[in-house]
């Protein structure tokens, strides 16, 4: 067990590693770099030349690649060449924002996921099912901008209840967020709860029609007996991927639903910085997203790993 | 002793509604039942509705099914109409179910211990402080070595014997009146197979239980059961004691079924029982098995015979039961294409050996080979054109592996495999020529699997044909309904899918497949396994038939020794893939004999009444075949001593082309206890 978790974890660090070099010859190979984007017009002849000594730009891409690489380990990000500040705060603050909306969504989105994936699994072709199915596809299909913009529509400027977008600067303390935050909460929520519904209720089927299943009834054992303690703990197991992959997308900045709501988070940022053309931003950004989308994905397979005694113990079996 | 009804099942007819909207029954009037202490078996191929039968004799209906009349009584209550809650109490705690495949059927996340002490706890027969014991001598009951480590052990840690042994266990643990049996060694190797039917019929005369015993198999039957129930398109047509229904049985159906089961004692290829069971609600007016029956009349087609009662006892449903008798039971004695002169080696496998073990990073980096003991290895097999060879050995024994290897599925780790006159064979299909690729043919062991079920039967034998000789358009289609005809199906077939299809006929256009390339080498992977034995017959006599034909040569892989001594001249033996022994049938299926041979060849379960296998060691889970020594030293029966384990056995030279790997000279292996005579010792020994 140990033997395997060092083992993916030193997997994982290569991999963002081997990111990290990519995101560098990617922005590398842009024209321009920060000195042009400080400069702008001005870019041209000594100035640049001069721009470039001091930032250390001059110097091969090798060496400024090691120095970033190092910074970044060490939290030093580097400056933004926008204005002049050290990333690892600017950035830190939208960090700091967009967990606080991926953990909202969260709280609020799996529970009701797994409530609804269960539900509708036991009750399968039922009405229940059915109504609860096809509101999910819709859920699903409709882009974010639109349901945002109909939530807008009816709760904040119809009703009135909660504010359509947030102003809160990205470095206001978590609490000036609320009640901003409760729209764009809904919207994600919906989104992702469709998607871990509709998997967590193709496995209680899977499940709930196994041998295993049907020898326990055929045992005696009580309907609910056999729904919490024999077919759940198996029927779950696909979700920890399915959410996985949610909260790397959480993460990784939801940006059409920042940018709908104002919201200051990751993606909203990255989107800025990429008009600003501020190159050293964006490729800090970059990082933290594959950084958080491998950590994310590690925690789910050692989690997969805790619940399923068939990957934990040995393979007794040889093939 | 028998005493009185315990399940009782009236005029049950059970059904489901077809796409058009009729409904088709699966069950059609049984009436049947069972008293306490006595041992049923109900038999019957796929589609007879003996699982239906049997889970309703629990109350319980598989997703869809529903009852169109009857009653299914269990002490004097009928449990398709009882409550749930009521119904909680009677299963497990009165009636208790051992299901066909346990390692499915326990659940995944649940440790052995705790799911026997579930079953403990909801039949509350004893205080929750003895629980642990009593799931300790429970696992002892069923002859579990290390009772306390099973339990501590989660189901996928066991091996299919022990899950099985675990299933027993819980089905013990209610204390119930009656064991319900639904095909309970299916799937598990010969060896673990007879182990299992042991402890079941010792567990029937020690508890004095009611079992019921489903199965296809009627070897297994014969086993255990005192009694016989013959299902046949949801009908009983036959029931009776089991010495007269395994050995003379009053219905054409029974005595059909007896003549298509391959025997070890005889070279003869199985009788074969032409046509299939109408499906659920096609049967006509008159009797279900009309259609297949050699003594049927026109009264039969016209009115459905009932179930009576037979003057020797029992009940049967025909109208001619005295002429039934006319049909044999035993083979008329077609023997397989002669062996004899074979033609040049055709293949020739020199050491060959195959290893799965997977290089790792740091191998691949250092060119390092992967360490640990190959999967197959010494395996030196010469095969002459148009003979057929035989390997047989149970799972885990490198057969499938090794025709894998000559398929070009998988290279070969060291040694090699010389083909005809051009030399070593290239390791994977990739590096062969069009030739050769054509040439050898593999047909698999599930037809479902191996046919694009979306494409019609026509584009699959186009494939073959396009391909290696370029035919196109009406040639095409001609060629194909040759060969459609050749494997006994007619041009109607072209246009169908292979859902369309029954097993038998889909394998069917598996083998027309393989011989619409010619090929010189067929390679056969447990093709009959996934049949029901009349079917298997049938295809059994058309590879001989096509073999005969053709002159192809096979190498025919099955993990069922009668089959394999059906169609083949020469046999080898395989354990763990290491050779034991390879020599003509004849040979080979008697004196002598490897130890592990022995083993194999007493554990077949025939259709006898009395007959007992014997039982080497325990079905050990055994993770790798051993790095010295003889691969069979840890199970062996015979074994000598220390040089087992540090040697390589010589091979030995039994005369007329028989080898034998073993340590023990021939004069010895040929003087042990004979199998026979082993079967007939009464009580088998366990070593």
């Amino acid at each position: 067990m140990l033997r395997i978790f060092i083992h993916r974890l030193l997997l994982g660090i290569a991999t963002v590693a081997i990111v990290s070099g990519i995101i560098f010859a990617a922005v590398e190979a842009l024209p321009g770099d920060a000195c042009t984007a400080i400069l702008q017009r001005d870019a041209s002849g000594e100035r640049l030349a001069n721009c470039r000594r001091e930032l250390g730009l001059d110097r091969p891409a090798a060496t400024r690649y090691a120095e970033w690489a190092f910074g970044a380990v060490r939290g030093d990000l580097g400056i933004s060449a926008h204005n002049n500040k050290p990333i690892a705060s600017l950035v830190g603050d939208r960090l700091k924002n967009t967990l606080l909306l991926a953990g909202c969504s969260l709280a609020l989105g799996i529970p009701l996921a797994l409530f609804l994936g269960v539900l509708t699994g036991l009750r399968r072709d039922k009405f229940s099912d059915l109504a609860l199915s096809t509101i999910a596809i819709f859920a699903m299909t409709i882009p974010e901008f639109v349901t945002a913009t109909v939530l807008i529509f009816v709760f904040s400027i119809w009703l009135g209840w909660v504010p359509g977008i947030v102003t809160a600067s990205a470095s206001s303390p978590l609490s000036a967020f609320f009640p901003g935050i409760v729209l764009p909460v809904i919207v994600l929520t919906m989104v992702m709860t469709a998607h871990i519904m509709r998997t967590v209720r193709s496995s209680v089927i899977d499940v709930m029609s196994s041998d295993y299943v049907q020898m326990a009834s055929l045992k005696g054992v009580p309907y609910w007996h056999i729904v919490f303690r024999h077919a759940l703990p198996n029927a779950l197991l696909p979700a920890i991927n399915v959410i996985a992959l949610t909260v790397g997308w959480l993460l990784g900045g939801v940006v059409v639903v920042e940018k709908v709501f104002n919201y200051p988070g990751l993606g909203h940022y990255m989107i800025d910085s990429i008009s600003d053309r501020d190159l050293p931003v964006v490729q800090a950004i970059a990082l933290i997203v594959a950084a958080a989308y491998v950590g994310v994905n590690l925690a789910a397979d050692l989690l997969a790993m805790a619940f399923n005694p068939r990957l934990r113990t040995l393979k007794a079996r040889s093939p | 002793m028998t005493g009185d009804v315990l399940i009782e099942v009236q005029n049950l007819s059970i059904g489901f509604t077809g796409r058009s909207g009729k409904l088709l029954p699966v069950l059609r009037n049984i009436d049947l039942g069972v008293r306490r202490g006595e041992t049923v078996g109900i038999v019957g191929e796929s589609g007879s509705g003996k699982s239906t039968l049997a889970l309703a004799m629990m109350g319980y209906l598989k997703h869809g099914l529903r009852v169109i009349s009857g009653q299914s009584v269990f002490d004097g209550r009928d449990l398709l109409t009882m409550p749930s809650r009521e119904l909680q109490r009677i299963r497990g705690g009165k009636i208790a179910l051992i299901p066909q495949n346990s390692g499915q059927s326990l659940s995944p996340n649940l440790r052995v211990g705790a799911q026997l002490t579930e079953a403990l706890a909801l039949h509350g027969k004893l205080a929750p402080s003895a629980f642990s014991a009593r799931v300790i001598q429970l696992l002892q009951q069923v002859r579990l070595p290390d009772p306390e480590v099973i339990a501590s052990r989660y189901p996928h840690e066991l091996s299919g014997g022990q899950q099985q042994r675990v299933a027993i266990a819980m089905a013990l643990a209610g204390e119930p009146e009656a064991l319900l049996l639904d095909e309970p060694t299916t799937g598990l190797d010969v060896t673990t197979q007879a182990h299992i039917l042991e402890l079941l019929s010792d567990i029937a005369v020690r508890f004095d239980k009611a079992m019921i015993y489903v199965s296809h198999d009627l070897g297994a039957i014969a086993r255990v059961c005192s009694r016989v129930v013959v299902m046949y398109a949801g009908e009983i047509v036959l029931d009776g004691d089991a010495t007269t229904v395994l050995t003379n049985p009053g219905h054409p159906y029974a005595r059909g079924l007896l003549a298509s089961i391959p025997r070890r004692g005889n070279p003869d290829l199985p009788m074969a029982l032409e046509g299939r069971p109408p499906p659920p609600g096609g049967a006509g007016p008159g009797c279900s098995f009309v259609d297949r029956c050699a003594i049927a009349e026109a009264p039969c087609r016209a009115e459905r015979p009932g179930l009576q009662p037979l003057l020797a006892g029992g009940r049967v449903r025909c109208r001619l039961p005295e002429r039934a008798e006319s049909i044999p039971t035993k083979r008329d004695g077609k023997p397989a294409s002669a062996g004899g002169s074979f033609g040049e080696p055709l293949v020739r496998l020199s050491n060959l050996a195959i290893s799965y073990a997977r290089q790792s990073l740091v191998d691949q980096l250092l060119g390092r080979k992967p360490q640990g003991v190959p999967t197959v290895d010494r395996v030196n097999i010469e095969i002459r054109q148009g003979e057929v060879i035989g390997l047989v050995g149970e799972s885990g024994s490198g057969k499938s592996t090794i025709l894998k290897a000559v398929a070009g599925l998988v290279g070969p780790a060291s040694g090699e495999i010389a083909y005809d006159k051009s030399g070593a064979l290239p390791a994977t299909v990739e590096q062969r020529r069009p030739e050769q690729l054509r040439e050898i043919q593999l047909i698999f062991q599930n037809p479902d699997e191996s046919l694009n079920p979306r494409h019609t039967i026509g584009q699959i034998l186009a494939q073959p044909l396009q391909l290696y000789f370029g035919l196109s358009g009406g040639a095409l289609r001609e060629r194909s309904i040759a060969i459609l005809e050749r494997v006994r199906l007619g041009a109607h077939y072209l246009d169908r899918l292979p859902s369309q299809l029954s097993g038998g006929e889909k394998q069917r256009v598996a083998i027309a497949r393989a011989f619409a390339a010619e090929p010189k080498l067929l390679l056969c992977d447990e093709v009959t396994s996934a049949l029901d034995v009349s079917v298997q017959a049938a295809v059994l006599d058309l590879l001989d038939q096509l073999r005969r034909d053709n002159g192809t040569t096979y190498i025919f892989v099955a993990h069922d020794l009668a089959v394999v001594r059906a169609l083949s001249d020469r046999v080898a033996v395989l354990y763990q893939g290491r050779l034991c022994e390879i020599g003509p049938a004849a040979a080979v299926y008697s004196r002598p004999c490897h130890p592990y041979t022995e083993a194999l060849l007493g554990a077949v379960l025939e259709p006898e009444p009395g007959a007992r296998p014997i039982l080497m060691a325990e079905d050990n889970m055994e993770l790798s075949p051993p790095a010295k020594g003889c691969p069979f030293q840890r199970r062996c029966h015979r074994k000598v001593g220390s040089i087992c384990e540090s040697t390589t056995p010589p091979q030995r030279d039994a005369g007329a082309e028989h080898v034998i790997h073993c340590h023990i000279p021939i004069g010895e292996l040929t003087s042990a206890q004979t199998v026979s005579a082993l079967g007939n010792a009464g009580r088998p020994h366990v070593q």
